[in-house]
C-alpha cells in the first residue's frame, strides 16, 4: 500500500523545507455576538503559534478554552474575525496566497463525534471516494484509492466498504473517518477529540493507528484533547489554553516535568491518582471555569489562582520564553510585573 | 457480612425486538450498607442496563427480565404502584451522566427538590424549600440561595452534576445509583465531583454503585471493582486487588491500555478486536475471540463465576497473581 496510485490530483509538495513551519497562527480572534444582548463571547481571543513540519501539537484546556474553535478557525469551518494562517510560507485566502480550496486539500480534520461527521447516506467507500471526486479525480480511481485506505486503516474493503455508519461501531466509524481525511494526502490533520468518544482498548487501537500514518507518511498533527495522559503520550509539543488564550506552551517533557503556569499545574495534578493507596484528597481546583462573556480583567485566571495578587488583576501577563522553547504567560514568570513572589522565581528559573 | 443491602441473584435482562439483545445474562452480586461498589466496562457491557434493572426503569413490553433483586428486604421485581414510587428515589436514587437532560428543563432545581421532598415525605413547603436549600449547600454550590431558582440551562455542567445530586440524596436514599456521573465532565470538575461523593457517602453511610468506564475514576471512588464484559462480570475483587494482580486477561488488558507516559514512544498495548454482538454471543466465553490464552474449550464452554472469599473470576485460564497480562498483543 505504500506504492502511490497513479492520481489524477497535483500532489502537495514540502515548498519552504524543514526550517519553515508548516503552519503559523498570527493573532487569531473569534468572538460570537450574545442574542438579544451586546454582550459577545471571547471564544478565541488572540491566539499565536506555529506548527513545525512532522510535529504532533497537542493543545489541552478545559470545555470553553477555545480549542474547538481554534480548530474550526484553522480549517475554515468559519471565518476568523482576525488574524493570519501562514501555510508553508503562503498566506492562507489571502491576494497571491494560497486559494481556499488548495488550502483545505493540505489540511483535514477528524471529528469527535464519528456518527455525526459521515453522511449517513453514503457507504464508507463513497463517503471516502467522495471528496477526491469532487477536487477532480475519476470515479473508478477514488473508489480503489477509498478500498486501499480501508484496508490501511484495519478494514477490509469487502466486509465493511458497503456498511452504512449505522453499521460500523465506533471504532471502526472513526477509522472511515480518519481514512476519509487521508484521501487528500493531507499534510496536516487536526483531530479535535478524535479518541475522546471511544473506549479504552479501542481507543490504543486508533491512537497506535494514528502513530504509524503519521511515521508512514509524514504527517503533522494538530491534535486536541481534553484528557492530558493521551496528550502525554502522542505530542511533541503542548499548547494550553485558558479562556481564550494561549497561557503556557512548550515540548512535552518539559511541560508535564516543570510546569510554570498555576493553571497548568492544576490541570497536571487533576488527574486521577490511579493508586487506591494513595487516593487525591484535595481538588487542585475549584469551581468551573468562568465566563467567557465577562472574563476577569488581567490574568483570565486570577479568580481561580492560588497566588493572585495585585498585579494580576492590573495588567494581562503575556507569553514569556522562561527556557528554550517553553513560553508561559505569568506574572510569576516576569520580575517587573510587580507580583512579589516573581523575583524569587525568576531567580529559580534561571539555575534550573 | 451480615444481611447484604442489595443482592442480585441470576439477573437477566433481554431487549426484544427487530432483533433480540442479550444484554445481561446471570448477573449475581452483593452490597454491604456503606459499601462502594464500581461497575467497570466499555459501552454495551451491560452495566447501564444494571442500574436501569436495579430501579425496574426498563420499558416492559420491551424487556424480558429474570431474576431477583432484593433491596433493604425489599423484593424490587415485586414492587407495584406506590411501593415502587417509595422505593424510587426513596430508598434508591441515581445520579444520571447528563445531568443537562435529566432535570427538568420548564421547572427550576429548587422546585424539582421540593417537589421530590413533598412527594416523599409528605412535608410542607417552606420546610421542603428549607431542606432543598441544605442539599445545595451541603453539596456546596456557591450562593446557593440564588441557585435554588435557577433552571438548569443556567448552570454550569459542574454544578447542573452538584444539583443533580442533591435532588438524588434529598430523600437521603439507602443506596445511591452514579450512572457515570462525571464522564460528561472536564477533569477539573470530574475531581471536584469525585471528592463531593466520596465525602457524602462518608457522611451519610450509604451504599454507591458507581458506574464508569474509567479505572481512574472507580480507583478514586470504589472499595471494590466489578468488571463486565458483554453482559456478565468476569471479575470482582477490592479495588487495590484488582489494580494489582488482575486475573481475568480481559481487566489485565483494560487496565494495561490505559494510556500513560510511559508509553511514550512505544505502540501501546491494546485488546485485539472488538466487543461482541449482543445479538449474537458465542456459546462460550464472550472474550474468547480477543483473547490470546484462549483454546477451544474458552470457545465452546462458559465459565462459571466462581467466588472465593472476596474476589470472583470467570475464566478457564486465569493470569497468575504476579505474572504479566497475555492480552498485551500489539495491535
Amino acid at each position: 500500500m505504500n506504492e502511490s496510485t497513479p492520481i489524477a490530483l497535483p500532489s502537495l509538495v514540502d515548498r519552504g523545507g524543514p526550517a519553515q513551519p508548516l503552519l503559523i497562527i498570527d493573532r487569531l480572534r473569534k468572538h460570537f455576538a450574545v442574542r438579544g444582548s451586546k454582550a459577545v463571547v471571547r471564544a478565541v481571543d488572540g491566539v499565536s503559534f506555529t506548527v513545525a513540519k512532522g510535529e504532533t501539537l497537542g493543545i489541552v484546556g478545559e470545555s470553553g478554552c477555545g480549542k474547538s474553535t481554534t480548530a474550526r478557525l484553522i480549517a475554515r469551518l468559519m471565518p476568523a474575525d482576525a488574524g493570519e494562517m501562514v501555510f508553508d510560507g503562503d498566506g492562507v485566502g489571502q491576494f497571491g496566497g494560497m486559494a481556499l480550496k488548495d488550502y483545505r486539500r493540505n489540511l483535514q480534520m477528524v471529528f469527535q463525534d464519528s456518527l455525526a461527521s459521515l453522511n449517513p447516506r453514503l457507504t464508507a467507500l463513497d463517503a471516502i471516494a467522495y471528496g477526491p471526486q469532487v477536487h477532480g479525480l475519476g470515479k473508478a480511481a477514488a473508489l480503489s484509492r477509498a478500498a486501499e485506505l480501508l484496508v490501511r486503516v484495519g478494514l477490509a474493503p469487502n466486509q465493511f466498504g458497503s456498511r452504512y455508519p449505522h453499521e460500523l461501531s465506533g471504532g471502526q466509524r472513526q477509522r472511515v473517518n480518519i481514512a476519509r481525511a487521508l484521501a487528500f494526502e493531507p499534510r496536516l490533520l487536526i483531530l479535535d477529540e478524535a479518541v475522546a468518544a471511544l473506549d479504552k482498548s479501542v481507543q490504543a487501537q486508533v491512537l497506535n493507528l494514528l502513530q504509524a500514518l503519521k511515521a508512514e507518511r509524514g504527517l503533522t498533527y494538530l491534535f486536541i484533547s481534553h484528557d492530558l495522559h493521551v496528550v502525554h503520550y502522542l505530542a511533541d509539543r503542548v499548547l494550553v489554553m485558558y479562556l481564550g488564550l494561549v497561557v503556557e506552551v512548550g515540548p512535552v517533557e518539559r511541560l508535564y516535568a516543570q510546569p510554570r503556569h498555576p493553571y497548568t499545574r492544576a490541570l497536571l495534578s487533576a488527574v486521577p491518582s490511579m493508586d487506591p493507596a494513595r487516593r487525591t484528597e484535595r481538588s487542585p481546583l475549584s469551581g468551573d471555569p468562568p465566563n467567557l462573556i465577562n472574563p476577569p480583567s488581567g490574568c483570565r485566571f486570577r479568580d481561580r489562582c492560588a497566588h493572585a495578587h495585585a498585579a494580576c488583576a492590573a495588567a494581562a501577563p503575556v507569553l514569556r520564553e522562561t527556557a528554550p522553547g517553553h513560553w508561559a504567560a505569568c506574572h510569576l514568570d516576569d520580575p517587573s510585573s510587580g507580583h512579589p513572589e516573581a523575583p524569587a522565581r525568576a531567580a529559580m528559573a534561571f539555575t534550573a | 457480612m451480615t444481611t447484604p443491602l442489595l443482592s442480585v441473584r441470576g439477573l437477566s435482562v433481554q431487549f426484544v425486538g427487530e432483533r433480540t439483545a442479550q444484554a445481561l445474562t446471570d448477573l449475581s452480586f452483593e452490597l454491604g450498607s456503606g459499601e462502594v461498589l464500581a461497575l467497570l466496562g466499555e459501552s454495551g457491557c451491560g452495566k447501564s442496563v444494571t442500574l436501569r434493572a436495579l430501579l425496574r426503569l426498563h420499558a416492559p413490553n420491551r424487556t424480558r427480565i429474570s431474576g431477583h433483586i432484593h433491596v433493604d428486604g425489599r423484593d424490587v421485581m415485586a414492587l407495584e404502584g406506590r411501593e415502587l414510587q417509595h422505593y424510587r428515589g426513596g430508598i434508591v436514587a441515581m445520579v444520571f451522566q447528563e445531568p443537562g437532560l435529566a432535570f427538568d428543563p420548564v421547572y427550576t432545581v429548587g422546585e424539582q427538590i421540593v417537589q421530590a421532598l413533598r412527594a416523599h415525605e409528605g412535608v410542607d413547603r417552606a420546610t421542603a424549600r428549607q431542606r432543598a436549600l441544605q442539599m445545595l449547600e451541603r453539596v456546596q454550590i456557591p450562593q446557593a440561595r440564588r441557585r435554588l431558582d435557577a433552571y438548569a440551562h443556567e448552570l454550569s455542567g459542574g454544578m447542573r452534576q452538584r444539583a443533580m445530586i442533591a435532588l438524588a440524596l434529598a430523600c437521603k436514599p439507602k443506596l445511591l445509583l452514579a450512572d457515570e456521573p462525571t464522564t460528561a465532565l472536564d477533569a477539573t470538575v470530574q475531581i471536584q465531583i469525585l471528592l463531593l461523593l466520596r465525602e457524602l457517602q462518608r457522611e451519610t453511610g450509604m451504599s454507591v454503585i458507581f458506574v464508569t468506564h474509567d479505572i481512574g475514576a472507580a480507583i478514586e471512588v470504589a472499595d471494590r471493582i466489578a468488571v463486565m464484559y458483554a453482559g456478565r462480570i468476569v471479575e470482582e475483587n477490592s479495588t487495590a486487588g484488582l489494580v494489582a494482580a488482575p486475573r481475568h486477561p480481559y481487566s489485565a488488558g483494560l487496565l494495561a491500555s490505559t494510556v500513560s507516559a510511559a508509553h511514550r514512544g512505544q505502540v501501546l498495548p491494546t485488546i485485539r478486536g472488538a466487543p461482541p454482538d449482543l445479538s449474537a454471543l458465542p456459546p462460550g466465553c464472550a472474550f474468547a475471540a480477543r483473547c490470546d490464552a484462549s483454546d477451544p474449550h474458552c470457545v465452546a464452554t462458559q465459565p462459571a463465576l466462581r467466588r472465593d472469599g472476596a474476589a470472583a473470576l470467570a475464566c478457564w485460564h486465569p493470569l497468575h497473581a504476579t505474572g504479566t497480562p497475555d492480552a498485551e498483543a500489539p495491535a
